[in-house]
C-alpha cells in the first residue's frame, strides 16, 4: 500500500443545500444561491462562516471567490482554486483540492461549492446558435452533433457493442435512482416513481438513452467544508475523513472529434488504481458508491472501471436488487442523485456520501458505512474521485 | 415510402439552419475544407514519423514534428460507432428528427475517426462495423459555399 500523508488528513465537516428546484423555478437568482449553502454549511459544520478562508469550485462556476468573500465578510482568503473542465467532471476534484489546500497549509478551512441556475443563466443541452463555427465543432455541429447527450451516446453505444451490454443494464441506474428519491423529500422527483415500464415507454433522446437515462436540470446551490481531522474532532458532526482523492485523465482522452483512441471508456481506467491505492481500500471494502450520471451509460462504464464488475457481468449485475440501499450489494446514488434528486453537477451526490458516513441519510444503509465513495464525471476531462471514511485510520 | 424518407431526398441530408463550418482562424483545418470542395478527403498526417491524427492538430502528437501535411485517403471506413436524435438540439432539427449521425474509422489512415451522416432512411437498422463510404454534399447556397462530407453503406 502506498503511504499517503495526504490519507486520513482532513474531513468534510459541513453540509449545506438550499432546496432544489427544476429547472427556471428558483426564487432566488444564483450568487444569493450560493451564499445561502455557503452559510448552511457553515452553520451545520458549527463554525463561523467568516473563518472560511479557502474556496473551490468546478465546471466554471460564474460565482467566485473573490465576491463570495466579500458578501461574507471573510477575514482573509489564503486560497482560491476552479477545477477545469465542464460537466460534473470536478465535483470530487473540487473538494479534494480545497482538501489538498487544508493539507498543505494554504487555508484551514475550505469550501467546495456548487451555483447553478439555469434559468438565470440559459440551459445545457442546447447546440449553438451560432452561423458559424469553428474548431473541432465544425466537425460535428453541421451534422446536428451538438449536445452532451450526443456527445456521449456515441461512447456508450460503443460499450454496449463491444460487451454486448442490453438496454436493461442502463434502466436499473435509472430505477434506482428513483427508488431512492422517493424516501428522500429534498428529491426533486420525490413522490414521482418510476416503473420499468414507464422507462420502456420514455421518449428516445438519442438512441440508446431514453429520456429517464439523461439527467435533469435543475436550480440551486450545495456547498461542502473541509478542515484538517484535528479541528474536524471538535466539530459538530462525526468527521467524514477523506481517505483517498483522484483527478485526471487516461490518454489522448480529449482528442478531438471523437479520436481518443481507448473510446468506449468513462475515462476512470488509470483514476480507480490510484485511488484505491491511497484509500488502502479496495473496491470489495466500498460500502455504498454515488456515481456521477450525465447519463445512465457513463455510470455503467464507471461502476466497471472502478473494479464492482467486469464488463462481462454488466448484463447480470446491473439491476434495481443490487443497488437499493436496503440490502443492495452495491447501494448507488442513495439520495436519488443527478436523475431523480437534483442536478447540481455532483455536488449532491458527495453530500450523500457524507451522510452515509454520518448515518443521516433518508436512504441509510442498514449496515455501518465505513468506506463511502464518489465518482464525479464519467466520459469527460478531466474526471474526479473521492473515498471518504469513518475512521480517518482504518 | 414515409415522409421522412421523402424528405430526405433533398439535396442535404438536414434541413438548413444549421452551423456551417469555419475554418480555424487559424488556418488550421483550411486545407480539409478546402479538399472537401474538390470532394477529395484528406487527413492530417505527420510527415517525419508518418503518423496519421485527426481532427487537425499544431504538432504530431506521437513524434512532435511540426512539419504535417494533409493526405488524400480513399473515402472508405467503417461504422465505429452511430446514434439515432429524436430530440431536436437546435431549432433547424425541428422538421428534421430522427437522424442518424456515424462515427467512422478509417482504415486506410491510421484508423483516425470522422463524424458524418448515415445517408439513407433516418430509421433504418444500423450495423456496427458495416463498410460506407464518403459522399460529398455540396452547400453552394452557403456563404462561402461549403461541402460536407457525409457516409453511405456500400
Ligand atoms: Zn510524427
Amino acid at each position: 500500500m502506498t503511504h499517503s500523508t495526504f490519507r486520513g488528513s482532513t474531513a468534510i465537516v459541513g453540509l449545506g443545500e438550499t432546496r432544489y428546484y427544476k429547472r427556471g423555478a428558483a426564487p432566488d437568482p444564483e450568487f444569493k444561491m450560493t451564499l445561502d449553502a455557503i452559510r448552511l454549511a457553515a452553520d451545520d459544520a458549527g463554525i463561523d462562516v467568516r473563518e472560511i478562508d479557502g474556496f473551490a469550485s468546478f465546471s466554471n462556476d460564474r460565482n467566485d471567490p473573490a465576491h463570495l468573500a466579500a458578501a461574507l465578510g471573510t477575514k482573509h482568503v489564503g486560497f482560491s482554486n476552479m477545477f477545469w473542465g465542464g460537466g460534473g467532471g470536478g465535483g470530487s476534484g473540487a473538494v479534494s483540492n480545497a482538501a489538498a489546500a487544508v493539507a498543505a497549509g494554504f487555508c484551514e478551512i475550505a469550501v467546495a461549492y456548487r451555483g447553478l441556475a439555469q434559468g438565470q443563466f440559459g440551459r445545457f443541452g442546447q447546440g449553438s446558435t451560432a452561423r458559424q463555427v469553428a474548431g473541432a465543432a465544425a466537425f460535428t455541429a453541421p451534422y446536428g452533433l451538438m449536445s452532451p447527450a450526443q456527445t456521449f451516446a456515441m461512447r456508450v453505444r460503443r460499450f454496449m457493442h463491444e460487451h454486448r451490454v442490453e438496454q436493461d443494464a442502463m434502466k436499473a441506474i435509472a430505477l434506482a435512482s428513483y427508488y431512492h428519491a422517493q424516501r428522500n423529500p429534498r428529491a426533486v422527483m420525490y413522490g414521482k416513481p418510476l416503473s420499468a415500464e414507464d422507462y420502456d415507454n420514455s421518449r428516445w433522446i438519442v438512441e440508446p438513452f431514453h429520456l429517464f437515462d439523461c439527467c435533469q436540470e435543475n436550480d440551486g446551490a450545495a456547498a461542502v467544508i473541509v478542515t484538517t481531522a484535528e479541528r474536524a474532532r471538535d466539530l459538530k458532526h462525526a468527521p467524514a475523513y477523506i481517505l483517498a482523492a483522484a483527478q485526471g485523465t487516461d490518454y489522448r482522452q480529449a482528442a478531438t472529434v471523437h479520436n481518443a483512441p481507448d473510446y468506449a471508456t468513462s475515462n476512470f481506467k488509470t483514476l480507480a488504481p490510484r485511488l484505491y491505492a491511497m484509500a488502502g481500500v479496495g473496491p470489495e471494502e466500498v460500502d455504498v458508491l454515488q456515481s456521477y450520471e450525465n447519463f445512465t451509460g457513463g455510470v455503467m462504464m464507471s461502476v466497471v472501471e472502478n473494479g464492482f464488475c467486469t464488463p462481462e457481468q454488466v448484463n447480470g449485475f446491473f439491476a434495481l436488487e443490487t443497488f437499493r440501499f436496503d440490502g443492495g450489494k452495491l447501494p448507488l446514488n442513495t439520495s436519488g442523485g443527478n436523475l431523480a434528486e437534483c442536478y447540481m453537477h455532483g455536488l449532491e451526490l458527495i453530500t450523500e456520501a457524507v451522510r452515509q458516513v454520518r448515518g443521516t441519510s433518508p436512504c441509510q444503509l442498514p449496515r455501518d458505512v465505513n468506506i463511502s465513495m464518489v465518482t464525479s464525471g464519467p466520459m469527460v476531462q478531466p474526471v474526479s474521485s473521492l473515498i471518504l471514511g469513518r475512521e480517518s485510520n482504518r | 415510402m414515409t415522409d421522412s424518407l421523402v424528405s430526405r431526398e433533398r439535396a442535404h441530408y438536414l434541413p438548413a439552419g444549421l452551423p456551417e463550418p469555419a475554418p480555424y482562424p487559424d488556418g488550421l483545418a483550411r486545407e480539409y475544407w478546402d479538399a472537401t470542395r474538390r470532394h477529395e478527403l484528406v487527413v492530417q498526417r505527420c510527415n517525419a514519423c508518418r503518423n496519421w491524427q485527426w481532427g487537425p492538430e499544431f504538432i504530431c502528437h506521437s513524434c512532435h514534428s511540426d512539419e504535417l501535411s494533409f493526405e488524400q485517403v480513399s473515402g472508405r471506413g467503417r461504422i465505429f460507432s452511430w446514434e439515432r436524435s429524436w430530440y431536436p438540439v437546435h431549432r433547424a432539427l425541428q422538421s428534421g428528427v430522427p437522424y442518424i449521425v456515424v462515427l467512422v474509422e478509417l482504415e486506410d489512415a491510421g484508423r483516425v475517426r470522422m463524424v458524418g451522416n448515415l445517408l439513407g432512411d433516418p430509421r433504418q437498422d444500423v450495423v456496427m462495423d458495416a463498410e460506407v463510404e464518403a459522399v460529398f454534399e455540396d452547400h453552394e447556397e452557403a456563404d462561402p459555399p461549403f461541402t460536407l462530407v457525409q457516409w453511405r453503406v456500400v
